[in-house]
């Protein structure tokens, strides 16, 4: 038995908009085996992972903590893999986003002003901005792959920050735990309604998905970064620079990661510690592609996903299994995204008899 | 042993596996596939082998789990990017983080378990020689292995016509399908050895390099292994004397941190990877010589005519 | 390795079998190849519908047909590229089933690739290798494919990697490979079209020659004068349909081309106005480094085009062509400003954009992934070509630069009505029109705007007869219209069809401009072989 594929004409309207369902489906499925195998009823499994943490008020208030982040990273790669520029750094310009947004708290604690915050959002973009603009420099004028220095400069990060709070920016009074003052109260990013603990992070990211999706659907720009991405050479008969879109893509998500990375900090730990993400960077390369690179499918998926950190935490405290199932859940989801994603541009069938078969040509 | 040797002979133990899990993906490459998931492949590998070994209690056991184990992986990436012609950059990049995310389920129990190390055989004759007799022929098996891949992978991309092939592949797929040659099968087969040779990588990390499960232990060797085969332009050799060098900036790393010579602990580890994007700096900022280099078809993604 | 010849067997079958194609004046020996109501469905559309064909031993047989026709459909089929969907192939009278190249050539089917099918970072002898069964060693593969090269008259170096060689050396590497099968049937697939005329001559001696000894060639091509010349007969495809097969000396090329257009095709004629126009587009000494491995550098490159005139730039493929109008379109600007000039001001570093906003509209040779994107929408397609030589029209909401949908789309209808552009929908994606309809676009994208200049790149490759008129047509009635022309061209048929001036560029040199009337296609073979250009290049040119 073969799978054979067959180029449709025109790409499937209708499997674009079923596929990122079908994956979700098959992931569903696939977890209800390996929570079976692992033991565990499937059903009341799946139940406690992916429906309890929507049961209640303060657990969505969590969802949206978690999505905003996802949210904001996963709209900045879409510019980036639109255009063709492969960013997997954005865990590490998260970071430095965070860094450079805590600065002012940090180094200068004594300063309250309404002004802090918005310099402190200002910092994050410029921070995470900066982090990506190496792999842009490096790609742009060195010829380097961007992936390979781009994750490279994840660790370099990472290291970066354990060094900052075990050292120059542990707090003094913190009893040597490597961990920074917590922030003054005007640092602290604000609560968007009363009912709990959703900061202001979440907004900062469906205005983002919204202002990219009418930048792709509407303006120029959008359709210079798709040109860019389908063709480097009928851009450049376009009169459009690979290179300036190169700058343009890391620089705009590596702002949008930095935002992140300020605004989670600000909002939700309220301190930098040696670890701020629980891979929120990588988890948003899933974001994106389940959003089908769509702004807006995006926010949406940046939901899901944050519900598969939820619910790793829920199954944990109620049915016992392991908090890494998360991470297991996310790689099976992006796995099936792809596999599904063959049904927008081809048609799939399997062929039991190689003579049997109506066989197609690939249209170039 | 003296100093000197010892710190050679942890050179050699910090190269290997990046020697293996680069001349796996040298190969794959060469077929015309960019597989991104040898991180993935590699942390599969170092868990099922620690795994196995604990299970069966031989590590001989573990290294052929581990060898499966990424071979399965790499199975699934051709799956995706082969037959599905699904995105070779994010399916990558999905097997890793599948990888990451299944290792650490399964070596959840095993945490923190005193691991059994990889003994190593001492050939009769050859580890009498002074200095060199210790350091290559009082190697464990997976040393020997790699060195044997090693001259094994050369003599089959440029002395076989299987390898003629295969480099036929990654040259111009469409022109190889018109000769004959079956591209689909060539390249399955070439991204089935890259995930073995990462999965015995990850063996090596699991039970001779430090004999215990850690959570993601390998700690983007298999994305520094990925530069390794830019770095060598595509040449076997040349990837076991980056594997070398890298091996000998890790190690001296190390050193350096026991020493205690006054830069924080974390500058010094970052310095591998810092070393990889400078590497990786030197190699292709001559746009030239990469164009040359680099298999025509890599990361292309082929359909053929029926 | 020594080709053994199969001596015919006379007197076996004196005529074709029943519905097979009817023989003329054939003499006695049983058909080599009989193909048989040969079908090739894709999906729904038949590539080739139910064709029959038959090639006796030692006969050069013509397969002519339009692009498209399904000429290389049939050939794939043959050779065991392509799986048929239903019909019979006979060989020596016996029903065979081809699932592989390697089947083919077990048979005795020997196949010269349109596109080569090489490999550019192996070797000579390596790329031979590829082909031949694995137990014979490389050294004796490159002894056999220099004896054979011997033989045959196509000089080759085994050790040379085919990367640095010419487009005339590839196609003997392809040859000498199908020639150490030692073949009973060669098929060649429009092997003339790189070649210079020179270089094509050497190709049919070699191929008379392979007829003395029994063998039989097919012959693909749309080209009707050398059809006449070396074909002994002729099978003629339109649509994936046989609509005719005869003795091609017997036929006129009018009678040759009604049968595979199925119509008369218009010729165009050049006619510039006798008056000509200020220079409008003008290279001053342009010399150009190689920008990649694989790309061919400009040396001191002198043009001009006035308004009214149409200069044709002859050429083989691969002399500096995409180069020159890579230069001369501004995608890659020259350091220079004054190598390149439009309309008498000074362009050389300035970008793609700025040029065309001084009046300027080009052409590239690449249809897919160059001058369109596949993917997109035709009225996004304009957009790639227009959005700043019209960007009051086309641009709206300021900084912001919003597209206008709505103006974009109505130029799109406009240009397709005025070029003829036949395509399913209002607007469907650029990839889903045939490659005529698609180029009448791209064409008519440019002339919509009555660009000044216009640099075109092979305006009609791989494009239909009656969209290849309508496109030529057009490129004439431009310069008619006060514009100035350059069409950069490796079709010398095309050539005179449309142009007033002529010169030929050879290893990133170009000749000086001859007025197309005075100039013969001899003349033109030779300065396409760099025999003789321009004195002083003499040295470095390569004789082949």
């Amino acid at each position: 038995m073969r799978i054979e594929l067959e180029k449709r004409a025109k790409a499937s309207a209708l499997f674009s908009i079923l596929s990122p369902f079908i994956a979700l489906a098959l992931t569903i499925l696939f977890g209800g085996v390996m929570f079976a195998l692992l033991g565990k009823n499937p059903v009341t499994a799946l139940y406690s992972f992916f429906v309890e943490p929507l049961s209640e008020v303060w657990s969505l208030h969590e969802l949206a903590i978690k999505a905003a982040p996802l949210i904001l990273i996963g709209v900045g790669l879409s510019v980036c893999f639109r255009s063709n520029n492969w960013n997997i750094g954005a865990e590490g310009q998260f970071i430095m986003g965070a860094i450079a947004g805590s600065a002012l708290p940090v180094l200068f604690y004594d300063w309250q002003s309404p002004l802090l915050l918005p310099l402190m959002m200002l910092l994050g973009m410029i921070g995470g901005a900066l982090f990506a603009a190496i792999p842009a420099f490096l790609k742009a004028h060195m010829n380097t792959n961007e992936i390979l220095t781009s994750l490279m400069l994840v660790y370099v990060a990472q290291l970066f920050l354990d060094w900052l709070v075990r050292g120059p920016w542990r707090n003094p009074q913190g009893m040597n735990f490597p961990e920074t003052r917590t922030f003054g109260a005007d640092a602290v990013l604000p609560e968007m309604l009363a009912s709990g603990r959703m900061h202001w992070g979440f907004a900062f990211a469906i205005v983002a998905a919204v202002l990219v999706w009418f930048m792709m659907r509407y303006t120029l720009k959008g359709f210079e970064i798709t040109v860019l991405g389908q063709s480097e050479r009928a851009g450049r008969f376009a009169g459009f620079s690979s290179r300036k879109m190169i700058w343009f893509s890391m620089l705009f998500s590596g702002a949008l990661a930095g935002l992140a990375g300020i605004s989670e900090v600000s909002g939700a730990m309220q301190q930098l510690r040696p670890v701020i993400s629980p891979g929120y960077g990588f988890t948003a390369i899933i974001v994106a592609f389940l959003g089908r690179l769509n702004p807006l499918g995006i926010a949406a998926a940046g939901l899901v996903l944050a519900l598969t950190y939820l619910g790793g935490e829920a199954a944990q405290l109620s049915i016992g299994v392991s908090d890494k199932v998360t991470r297991v859940f996310q790689g099976l989801l992006l796995f099936f995204v792809l596999s599904c994603d063959a049904l927008i541009h081809y048609r799939v069938r399997l062929v039991w008899d190689r003579f049997a078969a109506v066989k197609t040509e690939e249209a170039h | 042993m003296g100093i000197v040797e010892a710190i050679l002979f942890s050179v050699i133990t910090a190269a290997t596996p990046l020697v293996l899990a680069a001349l796996g993906e040298l190969v794959a490459e060469r077929s015309g596939v960019l597989n991104l998931g040898v991180e993935g492949m590699m942390i599969m590998g170092a868990v099922c082998a620690f795994a196995a070994t604990q299970l069966i209690g031989s590590p001989y056991a573990g290294i052929l789990a581990g060898i499966a184990a990424g071979a399965v992986f790499s199975l699934l990436f051709g799956f995706l990017t082969l037959t599905l012609v699904a995105n070779q950059v994010a399916t990558g990049l999905a097997l890793t983080l599948l990888g990451l995310g299944v290792s650490g389920m399964l070596g959840e129990s095993f945490l923190g378990m005193q691991g059994i190390k990889l003994q190593p055989i001492a050939i009769p004759l050859l580890s009498k020689i002074p200095v060199v007799g210790p350091l290559l022929f009082r190697q464990d098996a997976i040393f020997y292995a790699s060195v044997a891949i090693l001259v094994g992978v050369h003599l089959f991309l440029f002395k076989s016509r299987a390898g003629l092939k295969l480099r036929a592949v990654g040259d111009s797929h469409s022109s190889a399908h018109a000769l004959g040659v079956n591209v689909i099968r060539t390249r399955y087969l070439a991204v089935l050895f890259g995930g073995a040779c990462a999965g015995l990588a990850g063996a090596q990390l699991s039970l001779v390099y430090t004999p215990q499960w850690v959570e993601n232990m390998s700690a983007g060797r298999g994305w520094i292994a990925l530069a390794l085969v830019v770095f060598a332009s595509w040449r076997p050799w040349r990837v076991v004397a980056g594997g070398y060098l890298f091996g000998a900036v890790s190690i001296s790393q190390l050193h350096a941190q026991a020493f205690g010579i006054g830069i924080p602990s974390q500058f010094l580890t970052a310095l591998p990877y810092i070393a990889t994007i400078v590497v990786l700096i030197l190699i292709s900022h001559n746009r030239r010589m990469t164009l040359i280099n680099t298999p025509a078809s890599l990361g292309k993604p082929f359909v053929p005519d029926r | 390795m020594v080709p053994v010849l199969h001596a015919a067997k006379a007197g076996e079958i004196e005529e074709g079998k029943e519905g097979s194609v009817p023989v003329k004046g054939q003499t006695a020996s049983g058909p080599l190849l009989a193909v048989r109501q040969l079908t090739k469905l894709f999906g729904s559309f038949a590539a080739c519908n139910a064709i029959d064909l038959q090639i006796e031993p030692g006969e050069i047989h013509a397969l002519l047909g339009e692009n498209g026709a399904g000429k290389s459909t049939l050939v794939k089929m043959l050779f065991g590229v392509l799986a048929p969907t239903s019909g019979e192939i006979r060989w020596r009278g016996r029903n065979v089933r081809i699932t592989s190249p390697s089947d083919a050539r077990c048979l005795g089917i020997g196949m010269v690739f349109q596109h080569f099918s090489l490999f550019e970072a192996l070797t000579v002898a390596e790329n031979i290798a590829l082909s031949m069964n694995g137990s014979v060693s490389l050294a004796r593969v490159a002894e056999e494919a220099a004896r054979l090269s011997q033989i045959y008259g196509l000089p080759l170096d085994p050790k040379a990697h085919v990367a640095d060689l010419s487009v005339g050396e590839r196609q003997r590497i392809e040859i000498v490979r199908a020639l150490l099968q030692n073949p009973q049937l060669i098929i060649l697939d429009e092997p003339t079209s790189v070649l210079t005329p020179q270089e094509a001559d050497r190709l049919f001696e070699t191929l008379l020659k392979l007829r003395s000894e029994g063998r039989s060639v097919l012959y693909i091509s749309h080209r009707l004068e050398e059809v006449q010349r070396i074909c002994d007969r002729a099978t003629v495809l339109r649509h994936g349909k046989v609509t005719g097969a005869c003795d091609p000396r017997a036929e006129t090329p009018a009678s040759l081309a009604r049968m595979m257009v199925g119509s008369d095709v218009t010729v165009v004629t050049p006619e510039g106005t006798s008056t000509r126009g200020d220079v409008q587009l003008e290279a001053r000494h342009l010399s150009v480094a190689a920008r990649t491995p694989f790309a061919v550098s400009l040396k001191d490159i002198c043009l001009r085009v006035r308004a009214g005139e149409v200069l044709a730039i002859a050429g083989v493929a691969g002399n500096g062509q995409s180069e020159l109008f890579d230069a001369l379109s501004g995608e890659y600007p020259v350091a220079d400003d004054d190598a390149v000039q439009i309309r008498q001001r000074p362009v050389g570093t300035r970008n793609i954009n700025a040029r065309r906003l001084m009046g300027a509209g080009f052409v590239p040779e690449e249809r897919h992934g160059h001058a369109a994107i596949s993917g997109l929408s035709l009225s996004d397609n304009l957009v790639l070509a227009r959005s700043q030589s019209d960007r009051q029209a086309f641009l709206g909401g300021g900084a912001l630069k919003i597209i206008r949908h709505g103006a974009v789309k109505a130029a799109t209808r406009r240009i397709s009505e005025a070029m003829d552009v036949r395509k399913s929908g209002d607007d469907p994606p650029a990839g889903s029109l045939s490659g005529g309809n698609l180029q009448k676009f791209i064409v008519g994208r440019e002339l919509d705007r009555q660009p000044a200049v216009l640099v075109v790149n092979q305006p009609t490759w791989g494009v239909d007869a009656g969209a290849a008129s309508r496109i030529r047509q057009a490129l004439v009635d431009l310069a008619k219209a006060g514009s100035a022309v350059l069409v950069i061209s490796q079709d010398l048929d095309e050539i005179f069809e449309v142009a007033t001036e002529i010169a030929v560029i050879n290893e990133g040199r170009l000749s000086d401009p001859y007025p197309a009337r005075e100039l013969s296609r001899e003349k033109i073979g030779l300065l396409m072989g760099g025999m003789s250009g321009k004195t002083e290049s003499a040295g470095a040119a390569h004789a082949h």
